[in-house]
């Protein structure tokens, strides 16, 4: 609302500002916590870095700068280069994964039967449940020895010998990377669900009239009407995925050998294990630097579909 | 639009159902383990036709200060999250204060910054302020994940409510903090609830948190005691299986009586 009146009125500056220093109010408890509780962090990691901060650093409160150490320390560290390689397979291994199968149940439950929404919404409940739930879960049913994904390859005989899903440095990666999978599904099918429904089915039609059907139709209306859902999807999984840490930790702690061991983990690692927060902030901002590239390309491309609608 | 019509409805139906038993065997499993008897792991059956539940006794025993924390923690980031964000995504959404965009744009980011940065951090500060071992200390923290997530997702749905009501109550005289109580929050109650939802679960599900920001036994959220658990050398399945459930019920409980609410922040906090 403007008010149009010329003659000045006394107070009317005082009574604006106090009108905006009342609305400025409604969002000072955000961006105080928002600074605490980010912009602090991001800040004390990035001067972390550079420092020489660990176990003395808590008790003297010394901690000497000692340029960029941390980061050679870091980058020439064979267990980071394994991390690394790690994070790429663990997240291109998952999203894969994820994608495919939560397409295919999405396309699925987009058909019309009895039941098919309740069936839907059920299939929520993995992701629901806390990370570290669902690990302990799993380390059950990959258990070597009485655990049941084992058994029953045995009774239907598709192994002969049990297998050390997550003992072994030849399969801890895949059982982790198969295990995410299951996490994500529902949170796949949820958005390519919502951006299934988006799609008019009259494109359906026209498109059965000129003989395009099932596999035809999927590659040459669903793929491309569902490609900004598509983006934000795999986008938004992508830095979901470089974040996971509860999960890993839960199953295989990074192990066995660092098989599985993630940026995220060995972050974890270096600043609560071994105490040195200097390079566990180091690790950090380089797993930072990536997350945030794929967050610009995520906000991008989730304006690029806002503006289609 | 209309959803596509199928030839064999109850066959399809058969078949979702056989997917779903899939996905979610594993959360049958569980419940099955937790009523296995204790120590008899190796015959754990496919149906609990005779169920046990001492291992539901030991997980309370053991667990259950723990699950009285993490109550406490998730409903004190619950309550902050929403107190903190509802003002916030109102102003955003309807008062035109300059530089707002900077502001979505930062919360936005937030979202993506992974946690053990924020812990990395936190650990450094709380220390010296006495935070570390504290529930205010566990409440401030797991309430990063609630609050831009509140703020998005209550903001999504402010955008679309006619400011108009709020201006006519403005011309009546109503002050700013007066349109917002009695007129702005209840007709948002729908993802008011949303938002405090997924900040609940959010906190009760945290972990991150609570392994670095704790270090005793005495404030231990039950999601660090699973772990504990699991970590023992001679683990006890079906208490910790026990632990399990009892720890899902809230997401559970949350699926059953608060569906749509459920499904709006799923789909909410993605995509707009």
């Amino acid at each position: 609302m403007t008010t149009t009146t010329d003659t000045p009125r006394p107070g009317r500056d005082a009574a604006r500002r106090r009108d905006l220093l009342v609305r400025i109010g409604f969002i000072v408890p955000a961006v105080l916590y928002m600074l605490a509780f980010f912009g602090f962090p991001i800040l004390k990691n990035i001067v972390m870095s550079f420092q020489a901060y660990d176990f003395a650093t808590f008790f003297n409160g010394s901690a000497p700068f000692i340029g960029l150490e941390n980061y050679a320390a870091t980058l020439s560290d064979p267990i980071f280069l394994r991390a690394l390689r790690n994070t790429g397979l663990f997240t291109v291994g998952s999203i894969l994964g994820q994608f495919v199968l939560g397409m295919g149940l999405a396309l699925y439950f987009r058909k019309r039967f009895p039941l098919s929404g309740f069936l839907r919404s059920l299939l929520l409940l993995p992701w629901l449940l806390p990370m570290i739930v669902s690990a302990a879960v799993w380390r059950w049913i990959l258990e070597q020895d009485n655990g049941v994904l084992n058994r029953f390859l045995e009774n239907v005989g598709l192994i002969s010998e049990p297998i050390p899903w997550l003992v072994s440095s030849d399969t801890a990666l895949i059982a982790v990377i198969g295990v995410y999978i299951w996490l994500g599904i529902p949170f796949n099918v949820v958005l390519l669900y919502s951006g299934l429904q988006s799609i008019p089915e009259e494109l359906y039609e026209a498109g059965a009239l000129d003989g395009a059907t099932g596999w035809k139709a999927f590659r040459h209306i669903t793929l491309p009407m569902l490609r900004p859902v598509v983006s934000v999807v795999l986008l938004l999984g992508v830095i979901y995925t470089l974040k996971v840490l509860d999960l890993i930790i839960g199953l295989t702690g990074g192990g066995p050998a660092n098989a599985t061991q993630t940026l995220a983990t060995r972050s974890y690692e270096m600043s609560f294990v071994e105490f040195d927060f200097g390079q566990g902030a180091a690790l950090s901002n380089i797993l930072i630097v990536i997350a945030l590239a794929f967050a610009i390309v995520y906000l991008r491309a989730n304006a690029r579909a806002a503006k289609k609608g | 639009m209309t959803p596509m019509r199928t030839s064999h409805p109850a066959l399809h139906t058969v078949i979702g159902i056989v997917l779903v038993a899939v996905m979610l065997f594993p959360v049958y499993w569980m419940v099955n383990a937790s009523l296995a008897p204790a120590g008899n792991a190796l015959n754990t059956q496919w149906f609990p036709l005779d169920p046990d539940f001492s291992g539901y006794s030991r997980a309370i025993a053991d667990q259950g200060q723990n699950l009285l924390t993490s109550l406490i923690v998730a409903v004190g980031a619950c309550l902050l999250s929403v107190v903190i964000a509802a003002p916030c995504a109102y102003a955003l959404a309807q008062l035109n204060i300059r530089g707002t965009g900077v502001l979505v744009f930062f919360v936005l980011i937030s979202q993506m910054i992974p946690g053990i940065v924020i812990a990395n951090a936190l650990y450094t500060a709380y220390s010296p302020l006495g935070l570390i071992n504290s529930i205010p200390g566990l409440i401030l923290a797991d309430a990063s994940q609630g609050i831009p997530f509140a703020i998005l997702i209550m903001r999504a749905y402010l955008e679309s409510f006619p400011s108009s009501i709020v201006e006519a109550a403005r011309v009546d005289g109503c002050g700013h903090v007066r349109a917002f109580w009695s007129i702005v929050l209840p007709v948002s109650k729908n993802s008011l609830v949303t938002a405090a939802i997924f900040s609940f679960l959010f906190a009760w599900s945290d972990f991150l948190m609570a392994l670095t920001l704790t270090t005793g036994e005495t404030i231990r959220p039950v999601t660090l005691g699973l772990y504990t658990y699991i970590g023992t050398n001679d683990t006890d399945w079906s208490a910790v299986m026990s632990t399990a459930v009892l720890s899902s019920l809230p997401a559970v409980i949350l699926m059953i009586i608060a569906q749509k609410y459920i499904a709006a922040g799923a789909t909410g906090g993605a995509v707009k």
